[in-house]
């Protein structure tokens, strides 16, 4: 399993269209991908429950990923927070 | 009528009413297990054919924008969302609700989650909802794809809200603005509006019942203002009205995207004066390409104590987001002089402007700067920002505040807080000595900004704030350009960047003298930036640096003003 603390970098925080282009990612892996903000921790393949956390720039979340490819994984999506982000 | 004006502008058209027919709950519970399995199958071919329309619009369509684009690939994600099949699902199976009943009380569910988020842009999303819902529903009743409508010219949507599905589907060459019932700055319509930059009021509230089709309305969005069938005398004002706007919008969108380079390929850059991240989307509208200058007074200011370094770390972290990357060179804190503040009792001096204030304060209270100075590297990670000193005099300031930023990030590290060591550190010329020993003092830093308020009033011994010597205050008197001019050659020889962020920036009349010295990079009110721009681009650096050889010629302002105001 691999757990990695992440800082939202854009502005306007997760939103739709970030939000989009994080779930097509992460259904690209056969990992369970799972995102956490304080106490609620939810799957990282709805849209729905990613938005309802409402996730604000500066604010820092963690991302739970356990399955045979994590590692690849956690560095796409890794990258997809510290660069990808900001330019959507 | 007012509603809230989401983008700017004015349309003058007629109305054209989008009525929503509401899909009712049956009650019609099933029976057995094979209706069970039916219904599911129902919902999931649904579903695909609403996948399917939406991707069909995707492809078929060539005018989308980017933005359109991407609403389109959220609506395929929320219709596929694994929530909502969830719950329709459970509905059936353990309700035995039909499809329709099962969907639109999920659908129901998921809106009144989000109308009641506190976030406005996450209120908002309840409408996308409702839209995929909408989709769905349509798809199981068997209607087919709904029919594009057909517009007139000039026409004015008038609506209770407009969904995403209703906003894609418009025509934009034939209409010209809307107004809805509902909506907020953040709502679809609006984000639609501003990124077609046609003219929109939401929240207009029921009396927007009351419209007809083809009733004349003019749309006021700069004021929110909406008129239905508007007298002669109003319909007049507005044609005028409405074209001075457009004539406007045209000329500063052409100046927008436009570089800021000579007819000769000399490239400058144009950045803004700002107090605060709320400063930054005009900054943007007017074509800036970052900060010059955040002043940071405005936190200190209007309050009891000295801010936290959380509360400061806050600010400089939005300023910094809202920037997109772009640089933003942040100034410590500027106090003292003519500036006080209640809790921070200074006192009085004989000559405050040659007193305690800005760097002098900071190396003199460390507890004041490295507060100031934690935040703004912790700030760092969140952009592109830059530190830079304010009132130095010598060398031995640059080399103080340099060893107290080292000790700020060594705190920092000691308590695991990330920042950017390499962050940028650079110093304002704003006092005669610094800019005389430019060339010594470029070897401790990483950029220079030229302060020509200051500048001006401490090389010709002028206090700008008496009235009696003002016509003394003079920005043209050689002096003070040969400073400026030495400032910007020992930055260039030494290869730090050089900027200018006093009033003198904004000045068209100095703008190709400034050129001419060889400065790069100017920093004004937002407001100012599309004027210094067309100057730029409709002149050259050869004539630039022809206008500064014949300046450098002369021997009064009086002779320089009168020939700049003559090229």
């Amino acid at each position: 399993m691999v757990t990695t603390n992440l800082i939202i970098l854009a502005p306007q925080g997760l939103h739709a269209r970030p939000v989009t282009a994080l779930i097509r990612l992460a259904k690209g892996f056969k990992s369970n991908i799972s995102l956490q903000k304080g106490d609620k921790t939810v799957k990282l393949n709805s849209m729905l429950n990613i938005l309802s956390l409402t996730i604000k720039g500066g604010e820092t979340i963690t991302i739970i990923i356990d399955g045979e490819d994590e590692t690849e994984a956690s560095a796409a999506i890794n990258h997809f927070f510290t660069e990808e982000l900001k330019h959507l | 009528m007012k509603g809230i004006g989401v983008s700017p502008g004015i349309a003058i058209g007629r109305a054209f009413i989008i009525q929503k027919k509401a899909t009712v709950a049956t009650g019609i519970l099933l029976n057995g297990p094979a209706e069970i399995e039916v219904a599911i199958a129902q919902f999931d071919k649904a579903v695909t054919s609403a996948v399917n329309e939406v991707e069909s619009i995707k492809i078929n369509s060539p005018a989308l924008s980017d933005n359109d684009f991407a609403i389109l690939e959220t609506q395929i994600e929320l219709l596929s969302d694994p929530e909502i099949r969830e719950s329709v699902i459970e509905k059936i199976e353990s309700e035995h609700k039909n499809t329709s009943d099962a969907l639109l009380e999920t659908i129901a569910g998921f809106v009144q989650v989000f109308e009641s988020m506190e976030d406005a842009y996450m209120r908002a999303r309840a409408a996308d909802v409702q839209d995929i819902g909408d989709r769905i529903l349509k798809n199981l009743g068997n209607s087919g794809p709904a029919n594009q409508l057909a517009f007139k010219p000039d026409t004015i949507i008038i609506a209770e809200d407009l969904s995403p599905s209703d906003t894609i589907a418009m025509d934009i060459t034939k209409v010209i603005g809307f107004a809805t019932q509902a909506g907020s700055q953040t709502s679809h319509a609006a984000i639609i509006a501003k990124a077609r930059g046609i003219p929109a009021i939401v929240g207009c509230g029921a009396d927007l019942i009351d419209i007809k089709n083809d009733d004349v309305i003019i749309l006021d969005a700069i004021s929110g203002e909406v008129f239905i069938n508007p007298n002669q005398q109003i319909l007049d004002e507005y044609l005028i009205k409405r074209n001075v706007y457009q004539r406007r919008a045209v000329e500063l969108k052409a100046l927008h995207d436009v570089p800021a380079i000579t007819t000769d390929g000399m490239q400058i850059t144009l950045t803004a004066n700002i107090s605060g991240a709320g400063d930054l989307v005009n900054v943007f509208d007017n074509g800036g390409e970052g900060v010059g200058l955040l002043r940071t007074e405005l936190l200190y200011m209007n309050r009891d104590t000295f801010p936290t370094e959380d509360e400061q770390f806050e600010f400089y972290k939005n300023t910094a987001l809202q920037a997109k990357g772009k640089p933003v060179i942040v100034r410590t804190i500027d106090i003292g002089g003519d500036k006080h503040l209640p809790y921070f009792n200074l006192p009085a001096e004989l000559n405050p402007f040659l007193g305690y204030r800005a760097i002098r304060v900071c190396l003199d209270r460390k507890d004041l700067f490295i507060t100031q100075l934690k935040a703004i590297l912790r700030a760092s990670v969140f952009g592109d920002l830059k530190i830079m000193f304010p009132m130095i005099s010598n060398i031995q300031e640059i080399r103080s505040a340099k060893s107290i930023l080292e000790e700020a990030k060594e705190e920092l590290r000691k308590d695991g807080l990330p920042f950017k060591s390499g962050i940028k550190v650079g110093i304002m010329i704003e006092i005669p000595s610094a800019a005389i020993t430019a060339d010594l003092l470029a070897k401790e830093v990483d950029f220079f900004s030229i302060g020509t308020n200051d500048l001006c009033q401490y090389t010709l011994a002028v206090d700008r704030m008496n009235d009696k010597i003002s016509h003394l205050y003079d920005p043209f008197n050689p002096a003070v350009l040969r400073l400026i001019s030495f400032v910007i050659e020992q930055g260039a020889k030494q290869n730090i960047h050089v900027g200018m962020c006093g009033e003198m920036a904004a000045d068209p009349l100095a703008t190709l003298l400034l050129m001419g010295m060889g400065l790069k990079e100017f920093s004004m009110s937002a407001a100012s930036i599309p004027a210094i721009k067309s100057i730029i681009i409709n002149n050259s650096e050869l004539k630039a640096k022809q206008v500064w050889e014949n300046v450098k010629a002369m021997d009064s302002s009086e002779e320089i003003l009168e020939y700049l105001k003559g090229i």
